[in-house]
């Protein structure tokens, strides 16, 4: 309700009255205030050059040429943009299917997801006269994508069992096999990636007997353009029904939306039969800061509003974070060169970025620009990295840092008991 | 340094032509090399190098060179088809660990031939092996290279196939005396051309065009305003007026459902 109001441009018909009347003692004060147009004695429009503008965030006077907020009485107009609702792209009754099996690293698409379902639809453009078909995304483990719909899921396969978790490809190839057999799908499509999608394609591809294409990156319905000999030619073949693809093969979807309707898999009583050869015997504990900074998952970073440098490194070590540093911090000479994240230093890829007293100088958020998720601790609650982080802490970092290894030391206490009770 | 494999398995490691990425050379390739490498570690002398392809071949050597005494050949053709070679190969041998490279470096340079040989053979494939650790008659302790420097332990039952990453440990230096020296043993094949392979058309590669960042934007002011504005994360949680332990939670609970820490 409060949202729909504060868009409403409300009049206020008093300001209005006494802007009209010359001789209302608050005339004066109204139109000052306003901003509107002040005639002088002689009939003439006068305009004070020193209320044009408004006084922006930072102090410096902005005059809006656009207009966006100028108006009597209306004040309020208010800038929310309005969302825009994308139109629905619906499939009814498909005659046939395109399966994408995304990477979903850490639970959501990545960008390379995005572009292989982007090139599903192209796919499905192209033969669109002949054939109805449906995008269907193959999603394995817990999945925290609110997306699907923009991405453009026409239909959605979550398997979510716990014989998906971790490392299971002989149990997601089993149903993958199965569900080959219960959908005949026009193609399959996988990210060629490192995070898996190279891994289970080319499972899929053995088991079925299919030549998939590796490594794709020019894809129509007829003609695959792949790329061979570590890169160094192209491959002109017809258009297999298994692809691997490179990043950037096809344009993300970005104007509609899309229906995610869930499609259903008979018959999963096939996974219990696998013999799994392979035993997941869980992530191995590697020494973070042996991690390249530009590879390290989960960086944590510190800038010239760390006065505790022991206590940072300490909660690095708890965290089991990779230490990040912002270019001040490195030329007072508290962290080694290699360290230091931004323009001239490494442009890093963490999923999860946790910034220190780092006040967000462009330099150092070139570096960051690809990190999902940014939480920044600092003490001034207008800096540049507050406004960028997805989740932001107004505090002195050393209070926070040390409330942060009391709770992580406790965390791994906790762990240590339960894993002792189990093997009891 | 292995507790008690004692050189007992049969290791049997597969390699190719690499290419030299700058020159175009032929080179022995990164991930063969590193596959034979780790086939000395669990079966010093007992290793068996096999390559699909033609005998004459000079980069040969320099996998002998690394220390073997001696390198099987299936004889083929530069068009042919190493995948019926390689099952007949193996099927007929008591090989029960296989290693080679993830990709050729050469070729169509699919990946394929791993999952397509583990499949004829019926044998479970890892790929991105880093290291194995542990071997023994019945299973092995491997550790799998997860991309950011990740590793995963894995228990896999013998026999089995195994890709091997980068990030396993580097090819040592090949010695030119001692593989010129070693010999080659040729196993004659009949011809087995790829025939779906022949129908494609094959060019140097072309540059891939740079993906351009197009501003959908209906009027100038938001154009204007995607050129300029900076990148702004989509309007975070700020937390000003808790205590300093609820914010430390706060930042906790958010790294715990990110998963970095467990
Ligand atoms: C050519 C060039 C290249 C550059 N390249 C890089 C680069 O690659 N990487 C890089 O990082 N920089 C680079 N810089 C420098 C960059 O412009 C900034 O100067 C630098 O990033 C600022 O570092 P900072 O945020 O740590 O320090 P500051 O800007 O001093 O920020 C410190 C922050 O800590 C906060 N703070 C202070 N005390 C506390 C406390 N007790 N608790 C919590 N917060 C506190 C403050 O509010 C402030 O926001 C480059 C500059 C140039 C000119």
């Amino acid at each position: 309700m409060s949202e729909l109001s504060s868009n409403l441009i409300r009049r206020d018909p008093r300001a209005e009255w006494i802007a009209r009347n010359r001789l209302h003692p608050l005339h004066d004060s109204i139109m000052a205030a306003s901003g509107a147009e002040v005639r002088g004695p002689s009939g003439l429009i006068r305009k004070n050059p020193h209320i044009v503008g408004f006084i922006g965030p930072n102090g410096i006077k902005r005059i809006d040429r656009a207009n966006t907020t100028s108006g009597i009485g209306n004040k309020k107009r208010s800038s929310v943009i309005q969302e825009v609702v994308l139109p629905l792209h619906q499939v009814v009754n498909p005659e046939g299917y395109i399966f994408v099996v995304p990477d979903m690293v850490g639970g959501r698409l990545t960008t390379h997801d995005k572009d292989v379902l982007g090139l599903a639809h192209k796919l499905i453009k192209e033969q669109s006269d002949t054939q109805n078909m449906a995008v269907v995304a193959v999603c394995f483990g817990e999945s925290k994508e609110t997306q699907f719909e923009l991405a453009g899921v026409d239909r959605l396969i979550h398997l979510s069992g716990s014989q998906f978790d971790g490392f299971t490809p002989e149990a997601r190839l089993t149903a993958l096999q199965q569900i080959n057999n219960q959908y005949q799908p026009k193609h399959w499509l996988f990210p060629d990636s490192i995070n898996g999608g190279t891994d289970l394609a080319s499972r899929l591809a053995a088991r079925l007997g299919e030549r998939a294409a590796a490594q794709a990156w020019q894809v129509s319905a007829i003609q695959t353009v792949c790329r061979g000999a570590s890169g160094s030619v192209d491959i002109v073949r017809e258009t297999p029904k298994i692809l691997m693809l490179l990043e950037e093969c096809g344009d993300a979807i970005d104007e509609t939306r899309h229906e995610v309707l869930p499609l259903s898999v008979d018959d999963m009583g096939l996974l219990e039969k696998i013999d799994t050869r392979l035993i997941d015997k869980g992530l191995m504990a590697v020494d973070p800061n042996e991690v390249p900074l530009a590879e390290a998952e989960f960086i944590l970073s510190a800038g010239n509003g760390i006065h505790n440098w022991d206590q940072f490194h300490e909660c690095a070590k708890e965290l089991g974070a990779t230490e990040g540093a912002s270019r001040v911090a490195v030329d007072d000479g508290f962290m080694p060169r290699a360290r230091q994240v931004g323009a001239s230093g490494t442009w890093v890829t963490a999923r999860v970025y946790l910034a220190v007293g780092i006040s967000g100088a462009i330099q150092h958020m070139q570096g960051i620009g690809q990190c999902e998720k940014i939480v920044a601790i600092n003490t001034d609650a207008g800096c540049d990295m507050i406004k960028r982080a997805d989740l932001a802490i107004v505090e002195d970092s050393e209070e926070v840092l040390a409330e942060l290894i009391r709770l992580v030391k406790q965390h791994n206490l906790f762990k240590e008991q339960e894993e002792k009770d189990d093997a009891a | 340094m292995l507790p008690n494999g004692e050189h007992s398995v049969k290791v049997v490691s597969l390699v190719s032509i690499g290419r030299h990425p700058q020159s175009g050379r032929s080179r022995r390739a990164e991930q063969d090399g590193r596959a034979v490498e780790l086939g000395l570690k669990l079966a010093g002398d007992n290793l068996t190098v096999v390559h699909a392809g033609d005998s004459q071949e000079p980069v040969l050597r320099q996998y002998a060179g690394m220390g073997l005494n001696a390198l099987t050949v299936l004889s083929q053709e530069a068009d042919g088809d190493a995948l019926p070679l390689m099952y007949d190969f193996l099927s007929q041998s008591d090989a029960n660990v296989l290693l080679m490279g993830i990709r050729a470096e050469s070729g169509e340079s699919s990946g394929m031939l791993p999952y397509l040989l583990a499949e004829k053979l019926g044998w479970p494939l890892l790929s991105r092996v880093a290291d194995i650790v542990h071997i023994n008659q019945r299973e092995a302790e491997v550790l799998l290279a997860l991309p950011r420097g990740q590793r995963r332990s894995v228990t896999v039952s013998l026999p089995f196939v195994a890709t091997i990453d980068n990030a396993a440990i580097e090819a040592r230096q090949t010695a030119f005396g001692p593989g010129l020296r070693a010999k080659i043993n040729l196993i004659e094949n009949q011809k087995i051309t790829d025939d779906t392979a022949t129908a494609w058309q094959i060019s140097p590669a072309k540059p891939r065009p740079k993906r351009m960042k197009v501003v959908k934007a209906k009027n100038a002011a938001d154009r204007f305003k995607a050129a300029t504005a900076k990148p702004a994360g989509g309007g975070g949680k700020i937390m000003k007026n808790e205590t300093p332990a609820e914010k430390a939670q706060a930042i906790f609970d958010l790294l715990l459902e990110e998963k970095v820490i467990r």
